[in-house]
């Protein structure tokens, strides 16, 4: 191997690695979720859609970016609200599967309710971030990668301190290690869960600003929790951390499978390829690389 | 003590002698009387996907396991039978089989994961065939005999001299595979098959102790699953929609699958055949009530997402206020109407 094809394998690998952050960005609202509550929120994908949606709409109607930004975020904690009351709360102690499927129910609600009150077509987003590489030792790196995987870290950093230094961040932790504990010393569940559902909405936000600069902001969007799960899967459904690596191992290893692995099978695998990465590495872990092992007790 | 009529039992429970009506009615009365839209737009793919609600229903409700890849099994059954039919020119009969033959091998492989992942994990994973199959069958013209985006036009049906391309054919072979599918599967699950499927389900090592072979059951399960739904494919594929394209067999038709089975009532047979009415009739239903109401001045999109919205509401409700379908609900009202009618 030349030199410049070294070079563009970096670049390639880079590049899959800066993509894996955003979708690890995506993963992290799951694990939020599942965290404390035990529920797979496949509506994940369609709370990123409302949220970017009602941000852009927000801004085309000439409200200011963080007059937008603070709006956006109120209707997320809404939706937080009112998914607790109408959802979780009446199905509470029924089993992890039913929760699941009552979320891809409400992901066909959120889905249909977000273009219903803002429209189907595509909106444009531009956050003012440039989207020109800039040069580093032979490798072009985009500027806008580079910016959104800041501002994951940055993300990242503010939800671990969360969970370190507040009251509200304690009782998450508190509900996540034992709910029946954390009943009982009188932490009320309810408003613990609507809290969950609503950092979620906010994660959804920041993840639906930075896909929807890149993408346009449209029905797709919601398509972006396929791109999530088999980062979920390969992290562990319930770490923050794992949710990080397997997004850079996803990301790297489907854009690396892309360009070499691609032109032999006709192209278009990164549809597949990530399950089948998360796949392979399941068949040895079955819990994910980070994830709590299943223990069966009866 | 002279024996009444009543005291004796029924040689035939009345649940059989319904069912018998039913059957009847559909055979013979509905080709005659059903206008040309209910056949075309209502009872053909209703069949289509009771058929594969029942499939998933073997899976998810009797043996535990939550696939959300059901419409890849479907296009791998349509075309499967599109390519024997094509390349060898089997009877139809050896082609429907080889096609639900090809969707369980299919099934097989990626029901393995199922041995050592559980739960949300294997759910997850089954997308992996959703994804993977819809690649392969675009990407690899083989599949469509190289028709441009993978459209596959379906055969003409015939059989031992009889032709089932009319309407009223089509609908008659595919209501005579549904009856006998659903007979077998009916026989299967009350029969100790069905018991092993269960055990696995609620319990999977209480039923390794009590000498089920777990592994074995898991995958068989899967198999015979993917055949079914394979088999529903086919008639979605040839009777339902005549011509076809990988991309109609995409994850929302998986998740409308697996709505089927929750709505209608997991672990139920009849549970399928509800679902897939309510699927089918409801769009139908809320395109006629939108027109009748607001006159078609409501843009035909905007319906499409109250659809959503309304279809998404259902699924929640259900879960929330009647986690056994449908079905629990039909059962309650015979039982009511019973006990109005005082036969205690």
């Amino acid at each position: 191997m030349d030199w410049y094809a070294f070079l563009f394998a970096v670049e390639v690998a880079v590049g899959g690695l800066l993509s894996g952050v955003m979708y690890a960005l995506v993963a992290i609202g799951f694990v939020l979720i599942y965290k404390t509550s035990g529920v797979l929120n496949f509506a994940q994908g369609s709370m990123v859609l409302f949220a970017a949606l009602t941000f852009v709409s927000l801004v085309e109607h000439g409200v200011p970016f963080a007059g937008a930004l603070l709006l956006t975020l109120a209707a997320m904690t809404a939706l937080g609200f009112a998914i607790e009351r109408t959802v979780l709360r009446p199905l509470a102690n029924r089993s992890p599967m039913t929760l699941f499927m009552a979320t891809l129910g409400l992901a066909y609600v959120i889905e249909g309710a977000a273009q219903l009150i803002w429209g189907t077509q595509v909106h444009r987003l531009d956050l003012g971030i440039s989207n020109a590489p800039f040069e580093v030792g032979g490798i072009f790196i985009s500027t806008f990668d580079l910016v959104a995987a800041g501002i994951a870290a940055a993300m990242v950093a503010i939800l671990t301190a969360f969970f370190r230094f507040t009251r509200t961040g304690l009782s998450f932790r508190a509900v996540a290690d034992d709910t029946f504990a954390a009943m009982a010393v009188g932490l009320r569940l309810n408003r613990i869960q609507a809290a969950v559902w609503t950092a979620a909405g906010a994660v959804a936000l920041v993840a639906g600003l930075l896909w929807g600069a890149r993408l346009g902001v449209q029905f797709s969007l919601s398509l972006i929790v396929l791109k999530a799960l088999p980062v979920l899967v390969l992290g562990g459904f319930d770490s923050i951390l794992g949710a990080i690596v397997a997004g850079l191992i996803i990301g790297a290893s489907e854009k690396l499978a892309e360009v070499y692995l691609g032109p032999f099978v006709g192209g278009g695998i990164e549809g597949w390829f990530a399950y089948a990465v998360a796949l392979v590495v399941l068949l040895v872990r079955p819990s994910g690389l980070f994830g709590k092992k299943l223990v069966e007790r009866f | 003590m002279s024996v009444t009529a009543a005291t004796i039992r029924p040689v035939i429970p009345a649940q059989t002698i319904a069912i018998l009506i039913l059957l009847a009615l559909a055979f013979i009365a509905v080709p005659h009387l059903a206008s040309p839209y209910v056949i075309e737009a209502i009872l053909l793919p209703f069949l289509a996907l009771s058929l594969a609600g029942l499939g998933l229903n073997l899976l998810t409700g009797y043996a535990g396991q939550v696939s959300l890849g059901s419409a890849a099994f479907m296009a791998v059954g349509a075309f499967a039978a599109y390519n024997f039919n094509l390349r060898l020119g089997l009877p139809l009969p050896v082609t429907l089989v080889l096609a639900a033959t090809t969707a369980a091998a299919v099934g097989l492989v990626f029901g393995l994961p199922s041995l050592r992942l559980r739960g949300f994990y294997l759910a997850v994973s089954t997308l992996a065939a959703q994804f993977f199959v819809q690649w392969a069958l675009t990407k690899f013209g083989w599949f469509s005999n190289n028709s441009p985006s993978g459209v596959i036009a379906a055969p003409s049906l015939a059989f031992a001299g009889l032709s089932f391309d009319t309407r009223e054919g089509r609908y008659l072979l595919s209501l005579s595979i549904v009856t006998l599918v659903t007979f077998l599967v009916h026989r299967l699950v009350n029969g100790p098959e069905g018991v092993n499927l269960i055990a696995v389900r609620d319990n999977e090592t209480s039923a390794r102790v009590i000498g089920i072979p777990v592994l074995r059951t898991k995958l068989w399960a899967f198999a015979l699953s993917s055949a079914i739904i394979g088999l529903a494919g086919v008639l979605w594929a040839f009777t339902y929609l005549r011509t076809v394209e990988p991309a109609g067999f995409n994850l929302d038709r998986s998740f409308q699958i697996l709505f089927i089975a929750i709505i209608g009532g997991l672990a139920t047979i009849r549970g399928a055949f509800l679902g897939a009415a309510l699927i089918v009739v409801f769009p139908l239903l809320l395109a006629r009530l939108s027109g009748f109401f607001f006159d078609g001045s409501i843009d035909a999109g905007v319906v499409k997402l109250v659809e959503r919205i309304v279809l998404g509401t259902v699924i929640i409700a259900f879960l929330i206020a009647e986690p056994n379908g449908l079905s629990a609900m039909l059962d309650r009202a015979t039982r009511r109407l019973r006990s109005l009618f005082g036969r205690s």
